[in-house]
């Protein structure tokens, strides 16, 4: 059952890495906004040729 | 859903949406309401960034707007207030742009670089409206930046105190946000070492329950001196000014618990309270959490610094310079353009001055001034250019002066919240319980007194307390916000249910400033109405916007000889008739009327005037007579007295109708009422009620445009929801019924927890499983409560 003094202490490591990960992103302003990032990632790619009309068939209503 | 956008296209402007006038400007198969919408189409198709079109049907907002002048953004020392980062080679500048309204926006303004390569990145924070922007310096100056954005129909609001306040940071959020992420980290580790513990350990098991404890211990002392940190702060500096909030229970309560578990632990007598001091703290700072959160992003502080310009033009031997208004001194001399706001009182050398100071004064008549006349500050010129002697400096000048007045060099006085006055009286009663079960068992057993003592402070921390009010009002505060009526903080909600007296300002507050109707006195047949409706399209003066709106007919003329004069009148022949509306000088007779007067002359015949009448806003009447059964109506305008017997209806006495008042005469008034013991809620617009909206217990600012500038204020009400202003008072008493139910509701659960704590009997199970319980009760119990209560009043 020794086993547990070494698994406790590595869940708490990982536990730890993840709260560091946290801070990190929260300190760099990323969850500063949570709106604008949803919105941005629906957007189309730019058309390949120049000129190429896109198409207007996914409206996004906000 | 396809088929309404195809239909409309037909009727409305391509980029705003706004009804097309009968001759639209065009550029290929698109049709455009003015110049302004056209030249933004131009400048996005031409950057094959038409893409903009496709995410939403008609994204821009109206071009028809004066344009704005940035030369000031040339000087050095307003730009090094701006930006937030500059170099050699690039800058970065955060800028509020108020018409940012969807998805359009993000991705037009996103992708500014393909406009102009000087731009290398933006960003856009949504919510905030802002745009980060980074340029680089050789390619592009902030004015260029500026004018580009305006260019594209996305025009900055720069002003003097939004830079003051960009220099506070605001991370207390994210501090608060890291203090529940330890909390919840210790919370979690903590009880799943707890658990063991529940369900009892065998003998061979006893060496990992001191190893669990200690563990416990340590992963207890980032919670207590980091997330729990704010609240011994408060308790103690309360305390020491001889105030008992509910942070002292509280800090009381999470000490002892330390404490006791540590020597618990530390002695081998037990394992303490870790888990349910891990669990209580995370939970109360979800409650600060939720009661700071911010579902909006206005202002609430602003005053007569935001409303004006950030620099003003002066004129120094021959030569404009763009001088910041901070710096503008007296004796010199400025140039207002028309439209622009005179900053300072001056003096008129040159150009004909006709000043709009409804914001100011509430007067809504333009007031005329002659050469050499004094012309207060904070007016705004309607007619062409004027140049003026500055007489006195900016903070000086007669209407900046109110902010001098005591009433705003002070804090104005925290309002009282239910929970602050319960804690008093739950504060002592806890340390007399505590004491007693202490001394009951002092004489039989030491331990046991300890024990008690300790237990009774542990189990009777406030933690679903303290949840109650923060979960009830951010439940309310969110349904207001749905329902347009935005507020400072949670405990406004509980003001507003106290309120008994309220004092409505006239112009702006409750009459509409968008929809006016006009009386027409002469004889004007229905084809030569039809004649000045298709003229007056033409213009962009409000006047004329609104005689269109009201006279309510299709453009079917199209006009000749389009003549407009600025701030005078219009002519043109239309349908072969020679037409002039305007005023009478314009026209050539000679009428004197008082008030805003458009006067009618076709083929040189004078066939009478409109007079322009200001409305109410829709469901004023029955709004007043709501209000009015419980709460005691007063109006105060700076207006002159002919809409008196207007409003007499609406207000069951007489004598409580007020006008020609000066922002400090409003400011006395509130202060009399309250002398009387009234409890004061104001309903201002203009920066006339600053004064008054400060004074008062509540201070709500009433817009239509919850962009625009609104005088400091504890809530901004959007002028659509001004109707439902008797159920946000009906839902805030609600609010407050909630908090003193689930109130009972913990008291219930900490007399439970007492009946084991007083007898020394508290085993840590008892408390783990009461706090989380009693707690999450209180959570659905207020967020339901709330709800319901909502519903009940009509607030979606």
């Amino acid at each position: 059952m020794n086993i547990i003094y070494l698994l406790l202490g590595l869940s708490i490591v990982i536990a730890v890495l993840f709260l560091t990960a946290f801070f990190w992103a929260n300190k760099s302003g990323q969850n500063d906004d949570l709106y604008t990032p949803s919105v941005r990632m629906l957007f189309d790619d730019e058309p390949k040729q120049p000129g190429k009309e896109q198409s207007d068939e996914d409206h996004i209503q906000t | 859903m396809k088929e309404t956008i195809i239909l409309s296209v037909d009727t409305q402007c391509y980029h705003c949406g706004d009804s097309l006038p009968h001759t639209p400007f065009s550029s290929g198969d698109k049709q455009f309401c003015c110049a302004g919408c056209k030249s933004v189409y131009l400048i996005l198709s031409s950057h094959r960034l038409t893409n903009y079109y496709t995410y939403n049907a008609v994204p821009g907002a109206t071009q028809k707007k004066t344009e704005t002048h940035f030369d000031y953004l040339d000087e050095p020392g307003i730009a090094a207030d701006l930006i937030d980062y500059t170099d050699d080679q690039t800058t970065v500048i955060t800028l509020f742009i108020p018409a940012i309204h969807c998805s359009s926006c993000i991705w037009l303004l996103e992708n500014l670089y393909k406009i102009n390569p000087g731009i290398s990145n933006s960003r856009i924070d949504f919510p905030k409206k802002q745009v980060s922007i980074t340029f680089k310096n050789q390619l592009i100056s902030l004015r260029g930046t500026a004018e580009l954005l305006t260019s594209v129909g996305y025009e900055p609001l720069i002003s003097l105190q939004d830079m003051v306040k960009k220099q506070q940071s605001d991370h207390s959020e994210r501090n608060l946000v890291t203090k529940i992420a330890v909390a919840g980290f210790c919370f979690s580790n903590v009880m799943m070492l707890s658990f063991p513990e529940y369900f009892g350990f065998s003998a061979f098991e006893k060496n990992f329950q001191t190893f669990f404890n200690w563990i416990n211990l340590a992963l207890a002392v980032p919670v207590m001196l980091y997330s729990a940190r704010d609240y011994f702060i408060s308790a103690w500096t309360n305390l020491r000014n001889g105030v008992l909030n509910l942070d002292f229970p509280l800090a009381l309560g999470i000490a002892v618990m330390f404490l006791r578990s540590a020597a618990e632990i530390v002695s081998h007598t037990g394992s303490g309270f870790i888990d349910t001091l891990c669990s209580l703290v995370f939970f109360i700072l979800i409650g600060k959490w939720m009661q700071h959160r911010t579902y909006h992003y206005l202002s609430f502080e602003r005053d007569y610094r935001s409303y004006f310009p950030v620099a003003v033009t002066c004129i120094k031997e021959g030569k404009e310079q763009s001088v910041p208004l901070n710096e503008l001194k007296t004796g010199q001399r400025i140039l207002i353009r028309s439209n622009e706001i005179i900053p300072a009182d001056a003096i008129l050398l040159k150009g004909e001055a006709k000043l709009d100071f409804s914001f100011v004064t509430g007067e809504s008549q333009p007031v005329e001034k002659v050469l050499g006349e004094v012309i207060y500050a904070g007016g705004r010129q309607l007619m062409g250019a004027i140049e003026l002697e500055v007489v006195k400096a900016v903070s000086q000048s007669y209407l900046t002066k109110l902010w001098n007045n005591e009433t705003f060099v002070g804090k104005k006085d925290p309002i009282q919240t239910f929970s602050h006055t319960v804690s008093k009286y739950f504060s002592i009663g806890l340390l007399l319980v505590a004491t007693a079960a202490g001394l009951f068992w002092i004489n039989t057993d030491i331990n046991r007194a300890v024990a008690s003592f300790t237990a009774v402070l542990i189990i009777a921390c406030p933690c679903a307390l303290a949840l109650s009010s923060p979960f009830t009002l951010a439940a309310v505060l969110s349904v207001f916000d749905k329902n347009k009526f935005y507020l400072k903080s949670t405990a406004v909600i509980e003001e507003l249910a106290r309120i008994d007296t309220i004092v409505f300002d006239k112009t702006g507050t409750i009459t509409n400033p968008a929809a006016n109707g006009f009386q027409f006195t002469g004889t004007l047949s229905t084809p030569e109405k039809q004649l000045v409706s298709d003229l007056a399209r033409n213009s962009g003066h409000p006047l004329s916007r609104e005689l269109v709106k009201w006279l309510n007919l299709d453009a079917v003329y199209p006009v000749d000889e389009y003549r407009e004069m600025v701030g005078r009148g219009i002519s043109g022949i239309v349908n072969g008739h020679q037409l002039k509306i305007g005023s009478a000088a314009f026209l050539g007779i000679s009428i004197v009327h008082k008030g805003s007067v458009v006067h009618v002359l076709a083929d040189n015949h004078y066939c009478g005037y409109f007079v322009s009448e200001q409305r109410w806003r829709p469901g004023f009447k029955e709004l007043a007579l709501k209000l009015g059964q419980d709460n005691d109506l007063h109006l105060l305008s700076g207006d002159q007295d002919h809409d008196r017997e207007l409003l007499t209806p609406f207000f069951s006495r007489m004598q409580q109708l007020h006008f020609k008042q000066s922002p400090q005469d409003k400011l006395d008034y509130i202060l009399a009422l309250q002398n009387k013991g009234a409890r004061v809620m104001m309903l201002g617009d203009g920066l006339n009620d600053a004064g008054a909206l400060r004074q008062s217990n509540l201070g709500i600012a009433v817009t239509d445009d919850i962009n625009n500038f609104s005088p400091g204020c504890d809530g901004i009400l959007d002028g659509t929801a001004f109707e439902k202003l008797p159920q946000f008072i009906r839902q805030a008493k609600d609010a407050v019924k909630v908090i003193r139910m689930s109130f009972v509701i913990s008291i219930l659960y900490n007399m439970a927890g007492l009946f084991f704590a007083v007898q020394g009997l508290l085993s840590p199970l008892i408390a783990a499983i009461l706090m989380p319980l009693s707690t999450v009760t209180i959570i659905l119990f207020t967020t339901l409560a709330a709800r319901f209560y909502a519903g009940k009043n009509n607030l979606s």
